[in-house]
């Protein structure tokens, strides 16, 4: 298990098994995990060639050590595994790709109101050493080739336990296939046929514990993978897609947006739908926040083809 | 790129530099003795920059990434960053169902310390590498103990997970109170857990004080001490509060030097930059930065376990309380391994809190959000396990962000834990000689902040690391620890 631009979650999700991990590690050898015990780089570049069987790399690849490390670690694996929501489609970090590097350098190291900074001194510039930070953020399939992917922020423990499972005998598919709506803990308030007249933020709207997107509230739950339950659902909060989009689907913000369309009033003419989906605001944070990296062609794409 | 004028050169290159999560350099004078010392961490998101533009509620759910460790600390700034920039004052049940969430996450994190991170050092002594973790911990004390301590901060994130929905990245905190009531069977469940864990923080402040009667550990207080200002949440009779209350920051003669409303704190701190690290300095405006240095007229202050102990008079609970007055019994205490002890107290506070709370009849109330109304701009102020957490926003009139300031609690350390760096290098290299015990020593110096530079890394292990010392320009020797 490796991290790279994250946040740790990933880390602490496989002490999610809590007792368990005391029989999970009868059954596997762990040979590198440097969150959770000692390992130094050079042991790691004395293995030999495919010689891991399972490596998890969670986190995105924001810096050019974690690039190079993705490296080595493709080469030392069998089978790579990106883990979590960061290594598969950048997560909320991956909202970053819609600046430019120096624009975050200019507001976290001069601009911030906080920041007395009256030589302007940004990092890198310094008498040390500072592995640079790439100018955009990339997730793992855009480096290398990845075998099997364990979505989720985190991996939820159910899903890490059948990913586990999986994995020891070899099989790179696993998962379920359907919405996260088919297993919403408000599934039985979800009308056949749902009819909007406009959108409502959520934190606008009592709660009452009713199918959120029936109410005009967007709910990310029909184009997200089924695996944690609705677990956010169930604490009052609608889905914001963390487990990534439902298999086959590959685009979970487009496919949002057309269902969302699908449920405006049949009687508003198009004008007005249009109005309507455009007066969502903040379509990307809310329809991508975890897939920008990923799915958005303008960032990083644009800036490097011209 | 300045070159530094020194023929010199240590650098201590732990596993997590690789990680790109934190790495220490080590410049000799002249005459082979340290000059100065740093700790970097090459890691930079831009949290600041990609929060414009997005929804205000939005923001607990996309702050509390910045770090799994704890998550529920970015999560309960934010919302009552959210509560004062929306006007919406969160309900009674609703501040105490916050309360007994944040305290739960108090408790599994300083246990996550104490017995999975820094701790281990303590309690293993030196031991082989492969063995410095929680099944090193398990080998040696029994595997009784061992489900023990699997199972109490389990609890407490099985708490975390009743009330937050999830164990890791918990939603229900939002801008106006809570999203999720308390059910009675759960506040049984919730009370049950409690006792046990005030148990079990009883039986781990016992055993770490035997530690703590030891030789070694005397040693240990001796090796770094500094003078610098401190910094803690306290309620309204100056015991400390991790979720709510006023900053006070005491001077390093332990005088109260002020005692700030939460909405007023980034008046009284800057950050200063270096080009050498992401991680910026803050300290106290009042004071200024004079550069890595303690004393009264440096702006350096500390935050975390050992700092709120020192800036407050008490705890808010009377097993706790107890432990506090022996704690400081001689007023101020400005070793660095203090912060073991603190974190101790701290762990026993917090099991006691959770257990008052969910006693507490309002609890299981129905009333569990205010409404927002025009939104503005709002500050959001708690104690993370690692200190003084602090985010500020301004929205739009659409109720978009319009600017974010974060000031998470590794990052205030980050002065502080640069100096104990340089103090416990001092203590190993003298005329160019480097002892090899620089690597434990330096490691144990680090520890003690608990820093999580996720949040500014974080190793759940120890730090593997391996020292180069540069003779003139060339590699003269190689130290690497438990090689």
């Amino acid at each position: 298990m490796y991290w790279g631009a994250g946040c740790g979650g990933c880390d602490v999700s496989l002490l999610g098994v809590h007792e368990d991990i005391i029989d999970l590690l009868k059954e596997v050898e762990i040979v590198f995990w440097p969150c959770a015990m000692d390992f130094l780089h050079e042991d790691l570049q004395k293995m030999e060639d495919g010689s891991i069987d399972i490596v998890f790399y969670n986190g995105a690849v924001r810096t050019q050590e974690n690039e190079e490390m993705l490296r080595i670690l493709r080469r030392k694996a069998k089978i790579l595994v990106a883990y979590g929501s960061c290594a598969i489609e950048g997560c909320v970090i991956g909202l970053a790709n819609l600046s430019k590097r120096e624009e975050i350098f200019e507001s976290v190291y001069l601009n911030s109101e906080t920041t007395k900074n009256a030589q302007r001194v940004v990092p890198g510039t310094g008498k040390l050493e500072l592995t640079p930070v790439l100018p955009y953020l990339k997730t793992l399939d855009q480096v290398v080739e990845v075998d099997a992917k364990i979505p989720g922020c985190p991996p939820p423990t159910p899903v890490l336990k059948e990913a586990l499972s999986a994995l020891l005998e070899g099989r790179t598919e696993f998962g379920k296939d359907t919405a996260l709506c088919d297993e919403c803990p408000r599934k039985d308030s979800k009308p056949e046929k749902i009819e909007v007249e406009r959108f409502y933020r959520w934190h606008e709207k009592e709660d009452d514990g009713s199918c959120f997107i029936a109410r005009g509230i967007i709910c990310i739950g029909p184009s997200t993978r089924a695996g944690c339950a609705g677990e956010c659902v169930s604490a009052g909060i609608p889905c914001t897609g963390c487990m990534g989009p439902v298999p086959k689907v590959e685009n979970q913000g487009a496919a949002i947006l057309s269902a969302i369309a699908s449920i405006l009033n049949e009687k508003l003419d198009e004008k007005k739908e249009s109005e309507i989906i455009a007066s969502i605001n903040d379509a990307v944070g809310t329809f991508y926040k975890y897939s920008a990296a990923k799915l958005l062609p303008e960032g990083r794409w644009k800036d490097e083809r011209a | 790129m300045k070159e530094p004028k020194v023929d010199l050169k240590v650098s201590i290159d732990p596993m997590t530099r690789l990680e790109g999560h934190g790495k220490i350099e080590i410049f000799l004078d002249e005459k082979g003795n340290v000059k100065e010392a740093y700790m970097q961490t090459p890691e930079l998101r831009g949290f600041e920059v990609f929060c414009r533009g997005r929804r205000a509620e939005d923001m607990p759910i996309i702050t509390s990434r910045i770090c799994g460790v704890c998550p529920e600390a970015h999560l309960t700034a934010s919302a009552k960053a959210l509560d004062m920039a929306f006007g919406a004052e969160p309900p009674q049940t609703a501040r105490m169902i916050r309360e007994l969430l944040y305290n739960a996450y108090i408790f599994y994190d300083h246990c996550l310390n104490l017995y999975y991170l820094g701790g281990i050092d303590l309690l293993l002594g030196d031991v082989e590498r492969k063995e410095r973790n929680i099944i090193g911990l398990i080998n040696k004390f029994g595997i009784e103990i061992g489900k023990e301590i699997i199972k109490h901060r389990r609890y407490a994130m099985e708490i975390v997970k009743t009330i937050g929905g999830r164990e890791i990245h918990p939603v229900s905190v939002v801008p106006g109170g809570v999203s999720k009531r308390i059910q009675e069977e759960e506040r049984k469940e919730i009370e049950k857990k409690a006792e046990s864990c005030i148990t079990f923080a009883r039986r781990s402040l016992e055993i770490f004080k035997k530690l703590f009667s030891t030789e070694e550990w005397n040693q240990r207080l001796g090796l770094d001490s500094m003078n610098t200002y401190y910094m803690g949440m306290v309620d309204s009779a100056n015991h400390v509060n991790f979720y709510d209350g006023d900053v006070r920051i005491v001077s390093p003669s332990g005088d109260e030097f002020a005692r700030i409303k939460p909405e007023k704190i980034l008046d009284h701190i800057e950050e200063h930059v270096e080009g050498w690290s992401y991680v910026k300095f803050p300290y106290l405006k009042g004071v200024g930065w004079r550069g890595l240095v303690d004393g009264e007229n440096s702006g350096i202050y500390r935050v975390g376990s050992l700092a709120r102990l020192n800036s407050a008079d008490g705890m808010n609970t009377s097993l706790a309380m107890k432990e506090f007055q022996e704690f400081k019994k001689k007023g101020l205490v400005n070793q660095t391994f203090g912060y073991y002890h603190a974190r101790l107290i701290e762990m026993l506070n917090a099991a006691e809190r959770v257990h008052e709370r969910a006693r507490d009849d309002q609890l299981t109330g129905k009333d569990i959000r205010s409404m927002p109304s025009k939104p503005g701009e709002g500050v959001g102020v708690v104690e993370a396990a690692r200190g003084t957490l602090i985010h500020h926003y301004k929205l739009n009139s659409e109720g978009l962000v319009k600017d974010a300031n974060l000031i998470v609690a590794t990052t205030n350390n980050n002065a502080a834990m640069n100096i104990s760096v340089a103090n416990a290098a001092r203590r190993v290299i003298e005329n160019g000689t480097v002892n090899d015990a620089i690597l434990n020593r330096i490691e144990s110096a680090v520890r003690c902040y608990d820093p999580c530079l996720a949040c500014a890394s974080h190793s759940l292990g120890s730090m593997p690391m391996v020292v180069n010392v540069y003779w003139k320009g060339r590699l003269h020797k190689r130290l690497q620890r438990n090689a």
